[in-house]
């Protein structure tokens, strides 16, 4: 018989897919095993994914002993934040004027933003570099965040969201005598806010997980942010063949963002989703 | 009464204000929208057009002794055309490219389209597939060197079990690029599969039951149905698959340098090491100049088929 609609799975393939799945996941499950195990030296087993009856706490111990974690904890948690603040002024007021404003040039502009967007800053690392050191800004925090303080990207994102919103509102603010960046702040942002939770997830992300660019603008141990420090800190834990302490130190960069995204899972997808709307 | 009235005067503006309010908007924009541009425009001046013509101008500059200014000329590309590992670079990205983009976005539409309906069985096995999007590549990297260590390994001494091991993934020459190709898969599939979700619930189901009455087996209906309706999504991801190949580094740096000689070396890492590690800013430079070129015109093209498969939709 025929049954309109999707039939379900066969057992079959649902066995094949947690397979899969499990397969997958394999390095993760790996990183957390292996960060609570105690094994002996020089130990072959290290690859087993059976977990240690009794998990131990001292790789962990071993890695903030070792490495300057909090340090690194506190640089990318500044230079994350910090990033996202000047972003979201930038964003708002550029997406308003994509949005609701008529001016000379609007196309010219829109197309100059829109090289940023296929440009991502990675592949000027070099000409940016030398921009940072003549500015004064090379081995400082400030160096890495500067050249995200504007996003082509947010800026589209909110001329998306702008354009969602009825002009009415705005209207009926300037009319009840709201000055104009009483109407942004006080009107527009709050009905804004899918657009602007939306680019925040993705601006943490992707700038927590940065790598490259820290490294080439920053020379001395205490700007380093998570990801530099663990590359630094992971050799030597690999020469030492000490891999509970490379399991460990990676669980402590990647841990925060495997939570978040766990416990709001909903929220990323549709953030992530968002960097696909036209 | 009267004071009722003035305030409804107050609360219900008179048609007069109106118009004047919306003749207001029209005319103050140009200054306006420049003031709520500025802030962007600047720092996309200082960080993005300033570097793009400073590559362009360094790239045609030509060094003396010293780093002496000596003139202008197309040196820089001579030898960077001169270099064998420039040329290995890009024929490594083009390796690396069709290794990882084609293969993640079949994976990524097998897994999307398997795992379509909300059961709760396919809500966890979507979050297993997805939890590498969000860790940080280097994080990746420091995982995957030991999935891949002969002998201790994850991968080996799994694979020691069916009698295949011995195999230095990253020390091999002919091998450490495939490791890399299959790190970048395990890293992007996932996001990929995202974005066929989405196009996925897009799809009406009745497409899908008319051509069950009418007798197509699932095989068909994907081939007729699901795949030429996802085609927007799919242009759509690989626009973003090709920045990826380009744009994603750490990984190299971090697990191979670009190494065993030169055989994981792709383009940006080869421009990473001429500015940082061997100092020569005019050939990295040019080589930048090359690859942004590639970048834009890629992405111009892409766009382009993008919005013919829109306009195909509707």
């Amino acid at each position: 018989m025929r049954i309109a609609g999707f039939a379900p799975l066969p057992l079959v393939a649902v066995a094949l897919l947690c397979g899969f799945a499990l397969v997958w996941s394999t390095p993760l499950l790996w990183m957390l095993v292996a960060s609570a195990r105690d094994i002996p030296y020089g130990s072959t087993a290290a690859a087993s994914l059976v977990p240690d009856l009794k998990p131990t706490r001292e790789h962990f111990a071993d890695a903030f002993a070792q490495g300057d974690f909090g340090r690194w904890y506190l640089n990318t948690l500044i230079v994350t934040l910090g990033i996202l603040m000047v972003q979201l002024v930038t964003i708002t007021l550029a997406g308003y004027a994509f949005a609701r404003m008529e001016f000379r040039g609007k196309n010219l502009l829109f197309y100059l933003f829109l090289l940023q967007l296929t440009l991502a800053p990675t592949l000027l690392i070099v000409p940016n570099t030398l921009m940072i050191v003549r500015l004064g800004l090379y081995d400082t925090l400030p160096g890495i965040m500067a050249p995200y303080f504007a996003s082509a990207f947010g800026v589209f994102l909110m001329r998306q969201t702008f354009k969602t919103i009825p002009r009415d509102f705005e209207e009926a603010a300037i009319l009840d005598g709201a000055s104009f960046t009483q109407m942004i702040r006080l009107v527009l942002v709050p009905l804004a806010r899918p657009g602007l939770i939306a680019f925040s997830i993705v601006s943490l992300t992707s700038h927590w997980n940065e790598f490259l660019w820290p490294l080439m603008v920053t020379d001395s141990p205490d700007k380093m942010v998570l990801t530099v420090g663990l590359t630094s800190f992971v050799r030597s834990a690999e020469q030492a063949a000490d891999w509970g302490l490379v399991a460990a130190a990676t669980l402590l960069v990647a841990g925060p963002l495997l939570i978040a995204f766990a416990l709001f899972q909903r929220q990323f997808v549709n953030s992530f989703l968002f960097t696909g709307i036209k | 009464m009267a004071q009722a009235l003035a305030d409804a005067a107050i609360l219900a503006p008179p048609l007069e204000r109106r118009l004047e309010a919306r003749r207001a908007r029209a005319v103050v924009p140009t200054r306006a929208a420049f003031w709520l541009l500025a802030p962007s425009l600047f720092l996309l001046f200082l960080f993005t057009y300033v570097p793009i013509l400073e590559a362009l101008m360094q790239a045609v500059s030509l060094e003396g002794f010293g780093g002496k200014f000596t003139g202008y000329g197309f040196g820089n590309f001579q030898r960077l055309f001169a270099d064998a590992s420039f040329w290995k670079a890009l024929s490594n990205n083009l390796v690396y490219g069709l290794g990882t983009v084609a293969p993640s976005i079949v994976l990524a539409v097998s897994l999307g389209v398997a795992l379509q309906d909300a059961t709760r069985i396919n809500a966890l096995l979507r979050t297993v597939i997805v939890f590498p999007v969000v860790l940080p590549l280097v994080a990746v990297a420091t995982l995957f060197a030991f999935v891949l260590m002969p002998g201790v390994g994850l991968l080996d001494y799994h694979l020691a079990k069916l009698g295949i091991a011995g195999t230095n993934w990253l020390g091999n020459p002919d091998t450490a690029l495939y490791a890399i190709i299959g790190l970048s898969i395990w890293k992007n599939a996932g996001y990929y599969m995202l974005f066929v979700l989405a196009g996925l619930q897009a799809i009406a189901p009745e497409l899908h039951e008319a051509a069950k009455l009418d007798g197509a087996g699932a095989f068909t209906r994907f081939f007729r149905i699901t795949l030429p309706l996802l085609k927007p999504t799919l242009a759509f991801i690989l626009v973003i698959a090709m920045i990826n190949v380009v744009t994603q580094i750490d990984h190299v740096i971090v697990l191979t340098g670009g190494g065993p000689s030169d055989s994981t070396n792709i383009l940006l890492n080869y421009i990473f090491q001429a500015a940082h590690q061997q100092g020569d800013t005019g050939r990295a430079a040019a080589a930048t100049v090359i690859s942004v070129a590639a970048l834009l015109s890629l992405s111009v093209a892409s766009l382009k088929s993008l919005e013919r498969g829109m306009h195909y939709e509707s």
